[in-house]
């Protein structure tokens, strides 16, 4: 590894730390808190760790289950320091998320296989898409990618606007139908547009959804299908954008979602923000969708990649 | 991998059923259930346990409850009862003395804070005919300005902007001289969004408050917000001392808890409700909905606003005469289909029903159940969508081939239709939609309700 690259991995370390702090003043701090009075595993232990559990909105299922992995792992009343049971605890956590199919990036990188790559962005209402795909957009037109981006969400006020100037900022390209037209012709358009080009990723915004409007999930599908009757395999990534601070209604959102358009992987917006470093846990549990990006703060270099391991030890250390 | 509320509700007061009386062992570990119940739902956790502690007081404090023939019933009432209290007190309207009224809408990134701007500008201009002016101080997210010009345009209200200028404070302060200038009544403020942890930003919409002080400070919170609702609002409140909050996508399916947690937190009143995108779905708040959706029992009320929603006065009218004279259709067969459609999903709206939730539970509907019906009707000609009569053999043979079922799925479909006709037809005489309606309100509790 280059000096360099050494250096951008210690200024992105320092990133996840300063951007978990609060999540560990949420979580974990709590966590030695309560180890620190007591030196057996016993229920009112447990009692505890399910309250910081919870609290930091890791989800009741996914509580039970470390719990009980932590029991099965730690003979009961048995006398035990901070330092063990943290790394057991650290243990179990990783063992949960590489459960999950999550495979640890080590860079932004897409498939570069096919030409272009297509990511279709969606999520619920005020989750980030558009955020999330500016920065994402910053990250790869950064590393030499020929970058388009398509304005399929024509119905929020000013959201075309939005990701125009987003490109602008970031120097890629736009493509756009002004506010009020199809988004399955957008989409469409987009990914032609593209070809003709010779892009080589292509991200397209969505309008933010809730995913119990019926008629809207209809809208998705037919957006993902006319991306596919454009450049059949298309989209190659379908991205679910979450916001971390959202609670269980977060697993909803990813089942439906992932019914309407097979969603392959995850963002998890405003991290910084919250004591719920947690939802990632649970959602990592809960789905065998991985999760991929990570939003750490408001400036470009905040969107992350998703690491379970650096981000188990961010939480601990 | 989820079971629904009201079932572990259910479980949770099925322990006590077999119990003549309440006692305090089997109040223990009920209480230990509707703990964990209103912790999936969002309630913080600190806050679930100091409510249930209460409860359980409250059953063993009464003797009524100890002596009570049905102890899980009445559990249930101290439980509803409690919250609704809890998230109610008294309803207090917006402070409108201002000259002109200054309201700053503060919150979280994405919680909703411009589209809720534009709709209280609309309800405040509708409803109680003020002049109002909306502010633009969001002037860091790309193009906050101008969604915010696109909704006035939309409600037509006026907007006030300085897009070269970077002071939010200064912004905000040069829009209440205009307003004054121009003897406007209500002057809205929509800030940037910004994180509790964020120091700078919070001093800003500190500065914000203390450059303009507004009668009226309302904090916008996303009604699925975690755990984190209850840290959120008491900065929030520590900073800014709002007056009241907004909560918003209610129209989703989440159970909602952070209601119950920044009510309970800060004390400060829910003052309104958003359901919708678009500018009229704003909802003045309901304690008692809120308690039961928070508790998984069923929201009829909303079933029946839902369907509101898609119920075109006019239609129905013209729908209740077809059928009354029994001339209803194919072509109005379709319409009904697509209305309960745009109503959502169908296993979500079965569970709005009080008691449908565990009926519904492990009962697979097909939200494609209609479209069989549909690719028939669909391929008939318009003339035979209009006249069911005209449907004979032949035709039905035709209509087959173009759908892809064959003919006895044909036949039945029509027999379906026809007895639906008839039963329609009968209900019709001494009963109409609105008194269907009517009656479907009535089993929600709460008469009055309906828009």
């Amino acid at each position: 590894m280059s000096f360099f690259n050494k250096f951008f991995n210690k200024k992105k370390e320092e990133d996840l730390q300063e951007g978990l702090q609060k999540t560990k003043t949420g979580f974990f701090n709590k966590l030695s808190k309560v180890v620190a009075g007591k030196n057996t595993v016993d229920e009112s232990f447990l009692d505890d760790l399910e309250q910081i559990l919870i609290q930091s909105d890791v989800g009741l299922d996914t509580t039970i289950k470390i719990i009980d992995r932590l029991e099965a792992k730690v003979a009961k009343d048995k006398y035990i320091n901070i330092d063990e049971l943290n790394d057991i605890l650290k243990n179990v956590i990783v063992d949960l998320l590489d459960e999950n199919k999550t495979v640890d990036l080590q860079d932004f990188e897409f498939d570069t296989s096919h030409k272009p790559h297509v990511i279709l962005v969606v999520g619920v209402n005020g989750t980030g898409k558009t955020t999330t795909i500016g920065k994402l957009a910053y990250q790869f037109t950064k590393r030499g990618h020929k970058v388009l981006l398509g304005a399929a969400d024509t119905f929020r006020a000013a959201a075309v606007d939005q990701l125009k100037i987003w490109s602008e900022r970031v120097g890629c390209d736009f493509y756009s139908k002004g506010m009020n037209a199809d988004p399955a012709a957008v989409a469409y358009e987009t990914v032609q547009y593209g070809i003709n080009e010779g892009h080589d990723l292509i991200i397209i915004d969505t309008a933010g959804r809730l995913h119990t409007k019926l008629h809207l999930m209809k809208e998705l599908t037919k957006i993902k299908n006319s991306i596919d009757k454009k450049m059949p395999g298309a989209p190659h990534e379908v991205l679910l954008v979450l916001d971390a601070t959202t609670g269980q209604n977060a697993i909803e959102q990813a089942r439906q979602f992932t019914a309407a358009t097979e969603v392959t992987a995850l963002a998890l917006t405003k991290l910084d923000g919250s004591a719920q470093g947690g939802v990632a846990i649970g959602i990592s549990d809960q789905f065998k969708i991985p999760i991929k990006f990570i939003g750490l703060g408001e400036s470009l270099e905040h969107l992350q990649v998703f690491n379970k391991k650096a981000f188990v030890e961010g939480l601990f250390n | 991998m989820f079971d629904s509320l009201s079932e572990k509700l259910e479980g949770a007061f099925k322990n006590l059923k077999g119990h003549g009386k309440l006692t305090e062992i089997n109040i223990a570990t009920s209480i230990k259930e509707i703990r964990r119940a209103l912790v999936g739902a969002d309630v913080n956790y600190k806050i679930a346990k100091e409510f249930t502690d209460k409860i359980k007081d409250q059953a063993l404090g009464s003797a009524n409850v100890l002596k009570s023939v049905k102890p899980g019933e009445l559990m249930v009432k101290i439980v509803m009862d409690e919250m609704t209290a809890l998230m109610g007190g008294d309803a207090i309207g917006l402070n409108m003395t201002g000259k002109p009224t200054v309201i700053l809408i503060a919150g979280l990134q994405g919680s909703g804070k411009t589209t809720f701007t534009g709709k209280i500008a609309k309800f405040l201009k509708n409803k109680k005919k003020k002049r109002v002016l909306v502010t633009a101080c969001d002037v860091y997210r790309p193009a906050a300005i101008d969604q915010l010009t696109v909704l006035s345009e939309q409600v037509g209200v006026e907007i006030y902007k300085e897009p070269d200028n970077k002071n939010p404070v200064e912004i905000a302060q040069n829009a209440v001289v205009y307003a004054i200038e121009q003897k406007i009544d209500v002057v809205i403020v929509d800030t940037a969004g910004r994180l509790a942890v964020d120091e700078v930003m919070m001093n800003e919409i500190a500065a914000i408050k203390k450059g303009i002080d507004p009668q009226e400070v309302l904090f916008v919170v996303d009604a699925m917000t975690g755990q984190d609702a209850v840290n959120t609002a008491k900065v929030f409140n520590d900073r800014i001392d709002f007056d009241g909050v907004v909560l918003t996508k209610l129209d989703g399916d989440t159970r909602g808890g952070a209601a119950l947690s920044v009510k309970y937190t800060v004390g400060k009143p829910i003052k309104f409700i958003s359901t919708g995108e678009k500018m009229d779905q704003l909802d003045v708040f309901y304690p008692e909905r809120m308690a039961q959706r928070i508790l998984g029992m069923g929201d009829i009320v909303s079933f029946v606003e839902r369907a509101q929603d898609q119920f075109d006065e006019v239609e129905a009218k013209k729908l209740e005469k077809k059928i009354k004279k029994n001339k209803f259709d194919f072509n109005d067969f379709l319409k009904q289909i697509d209305q309960i459609r745009r109503m959502g999903d169908l296993k979500s709206l079965m569970g709005m029903i009080p008691g449908m939730g565990k009926l519904t539970k492990n009962l697979d509907i097909d939200n494609n159940a209609f479209n069989k019906v549909e690719a028939i009707i669909q391929s008939m000609t318009p003339e035979e969508r209009g006249r069911p009569e005209l449907l004979n053999m032949s035709r039905k043979k035709r209509i087959a081939r173009g759908c892809g079922h064959d003919i006895h799925q044909i036949n039945m479909f029509i027999k379906q239709f026809d007895q639906m006709k008839k039963m329609m037809h009968m209900m019709s005489k001494g009963n109409n939609m609105q008194n269907m309606m009517r009656n479907l309100e009535r089993m929600g509790g709460r008469p009055g309700m309906g828009r």
